[in-house]
């Protein structure tokens, strides 16, 4: 598989009048090419904040990458000049947000908004531009695509608004599409419509996909390949299969059998003690060791190195070292695939 | 899980509307005769897209809202009747509310106590100074926080704290009633988890009977002893969870169940999904006859022409739809999706 896409040993780090708050403290991250990558964690662990560094979108001044570097098409995406991101920038790699009301522009008519893109990067006539408005309309299903360009956002409903912002993302086939949260403003029965489209889409244009979402279920819909982060740091990263099934750090544990399955009916959840460390100030060790209910000496101080279970899993924790105890998986999470 | 022995009702909301005025003319029919009870000491979970009108039910059920038709009884009172204000201050304890937003429905200003102690003060039910001290701190602890939090403000804890503090202060006056407008949908899974399982614990020491609003699905099945689903301000369906989950009858709920993704790969991989065309129509406009037909794969012309009756289609299991209506079944080739 050819790589795309390459975060290597990425630190960024926002200034608050707290001092220094380190978001993301060494990520690692390939994204290959045609696949769907998902990044999940809670609020604060750092996903959204590692796309931004790819995407050269850091508040500024407050936000900088401290070191390590973004890799795309052999330049170094965080050495680039303001200028040479924005030429990149919905061209060769593309956002979708989390909020389809606001990342529209009010008052611009929606065929406006998406030509926009199309002539800001590539050299063609209003007439060709429009053209291609409407067939991205087309594509992302929008009933009446030559009546709704001239329509404003306020005209078009959420699941809609989202279809929109997909066409404008897809306006100048990018080789990625990150999507942050594409579909939690939504509800389930539009959410089911745009995994669909998206994943319709990826499959024609060959797209890779980062998707960040907290939403385990969207992430066993869409991705082939999770990384879960913690506190600024990817503590686990395989397959979903070998997440969903063989997940080997105790956060992922967590993650996984504190959400209540549609299938099985316990009478208490299981709940993660305690809340994510404060990255103004982190912990010296691993980052989940205070709500760690296998927490050993070491994990409060040394932060475990990864170690491979296979060419794909990957996982930082203590407990891999071999002269650490045996512990099993929480039950919840024993279900191996046998879903009914 | 408390199964009501003796099934006591203490809610019963009868043919319930609560319509606004928009635009000075138009009328948005966010409730639109909805029926259902509530057992004492049990959870029911209201569940719904946007817009279906579940938090408008949740706050016309505590007279937030005045209802425009219809009658909510609890506890064999009528909620909505001619009150004086005593009779409303000694009603609205018994009634309280956790909200969505634990950013906006905490004020800044004031300190946690003051917070937790508002609804202790209005009614009260605290002697004196020490008393209510020793009130707000039980409380503290009973939601898992503690004394030192008392003085603290609110934008110096985490949404979940927040939430504890939210819950700490609708336990204050001793309700018997907790509407909970999407309690946890603003909360990281992790601690989502916490706070379900604290309100599990409270309702099992305390005999609390919970409206527990929500769109995530999979968290209300995990919750509540029976359901009901709405869409565009009716009723669709009422069951116990168990049932709904299992064998659901509507349409609308077959389809909802259907949407929701779920953490297993391999399930995801192979399911068929249904996937409903369309939006939600606007209820300022409902659709004529079943408000669902416009997005409905069952729908023939019956459901454009008469509004489905609220049908008894098993033992305790609700729904509104002409495919089990005997009257009108014979006009559906295919029974189900």
């Amino acid at each position: 598989m050819e790589n795309i896409l390459e975060v290597n040993d990425l630190h960024v780090s926002f200034e608050t009048h707290r001092g220094e708050v380190k978001a993301v403290r060494g990520v690692n991250l390939t994204l290959q090419k045609g696949e769907a990558l998902a990044i999940v964690g809670e609020s604060g662990s750092g996903k959204s904040v590692t796309t931004r560094a790819i995407m050269g979108l850091l508040p500024k001044p407050a936000g900088r990458v401290k070191s390590g570097g973004v890799l795309f098409n052999e330049r170094d995406l965080t050495k680039l000049s303001d200028k040479q991101m924005q030429r990149l920038r919905g061209s060769e790699i593309s956002m979708i947000f989390q909020d389809p009301m606001t990342s529209l522009n009010p008052t611009m008519t929606i065929g406006k908004q998406i030509m926009e893109v199309i002539r800001r990067h590539q050299n063609v006539s209003r007439a060709d531009a429009k053209n291609r408005a409407i067939e991205l309309l087309g594509l992302v299903g929008i009933p009446n695509p030559e009546e709704r360009i001239k329509q404003y956002p306020h005209q078009f409903s959420g699941g809609m608004r989202q279809r929109v912002i997909i066409a404008i993302a897809l306006a100048c086939n990018p080789h990625v599409l990150i999507a942050d949260e594409p579909t939690t403003a939504l509800d389930v029965t539009i959410q089911a419509q745009i995994l669909d489209l998206m994943k319709d889409l990826q499959k024609k244009t060959n797209t890779s996909i980062i998707l960040i979402t907290h939403d385990l279920g969207v992430v066993a819909n869409m991705a082939q390949r999770v990384a879960v982060m913690y506190g600024g740091k990817i503590i686990e990263t395989g397959t979903v299969d070998e997440i969903f099934y063989e997940p080997k750090h105790p956060y992922t544990w967590g993650l996984l059998s504190s959400m209540p399955r549609v299938n099985s009916k316990n009478s208490e959840l299981f709940a993660i003690p305690g809340t994510p460390p404060d990255l103004s100030n982190p912990p010296k060790g691993c980052p989940f060791a205070a709500r760690c209910p296998h927490v050993m000496k070491v994990c409060t101080e040394v932060m475990p190195d990864y170690s491979a279970v296979s060419d794909t899993h990957q996982i930082a924790c203590w407990l891999q070292d071999e002269r650490a105890p045996k512990v099993e998986p929480p039950e919840e999470i024993q279900i191996g695939g046998d879903h009914e | 899980m408390v199964k009501a022995v003796e099934q006591e009702k203490l809610i019963e909301v009868k043919n319930l509307k609560k319509h606004f005025k928009v635009d000075g003319k138009a009328t948005l029919q966010a409730v639109d005769g909805v029926s259902f009870h509530i057992y004492r000491g049990e959870t029911f979970g209201l569940v719904g897209e946007s817009g279906c009108g579940k938090s408008t039910t949740g706050r016309t059920l505590n007279r937030l809202y005045d209802a425009t038709d219809g009658e909510v009884i609890f506890d064999g009172e009528n909620v909505h009747g001619k009150k004086s204000s005593k009779q409303l201050k000694a009603l609205n304890r018994k009634m309280q509310m956790i909200f969505q937003d634990p950013y906006a429905s905490l004020n800044p200003r004031m300190a946690v106590e003051d917070i937790i102690a508002e609804g202790i003060d209005i009614h009260n039910l605290a002697r004196n100074k020490r008393e209510r001290e020793e009130k707000v701190i039980e409380l503290l602890e009973t939601v898992g926080l503690s004394q030192q939090h008392a003085s603290r403000y609110a934008h110096e804890f985490s949404g979940g704290q927040r939430q504890r503090i939210g819950i700490a202060r609708a336990l204050a006056v001793d309700p018997e009633f907790i509407i909970a407008d999407e309690p946890i949908s603003a909360l990281d899974v992790s601690i989502q988890a916490q706070v379900v399982n604290l309100m599990q614990k409270l309702q099992r020491e305390r005999g609390l009977t919970y409206l527990f609003i929500a769109h995530d699905l999979s968290m209300v099945k995990h919750i509540s002893d029976r359901v009901g689903v709405m869409y565009l301000g009716k009723m669709a369906e009422v069951a116990e969870s168990e049932e709904l989950y299992g064998n659901p009858l509507h349409p609308y709920t077959q389809a909802l169940l259907s949407a929701i993704p779920v953490p297993d790969p391999n399930f995801e991989r192979n399911r068929e999904r249904i996937i409903l065309k369309g939006d939600v129509p606007s209820p300022v406009h409902p659709p004529s006859g079943c408000r669902f037909r416009t997005r409905c794969p069952l729908a023939t012309e019956v459901c454009a022409n008469v509004v489905p009756r609220w049908i008894e289609a098993g033992e305790d299991h609700w729904v509104a739809c002409h495919v089990y209506d005997e009257e009108y079944n014979h006009n559906f080739k295919q029974k189900s999706i």
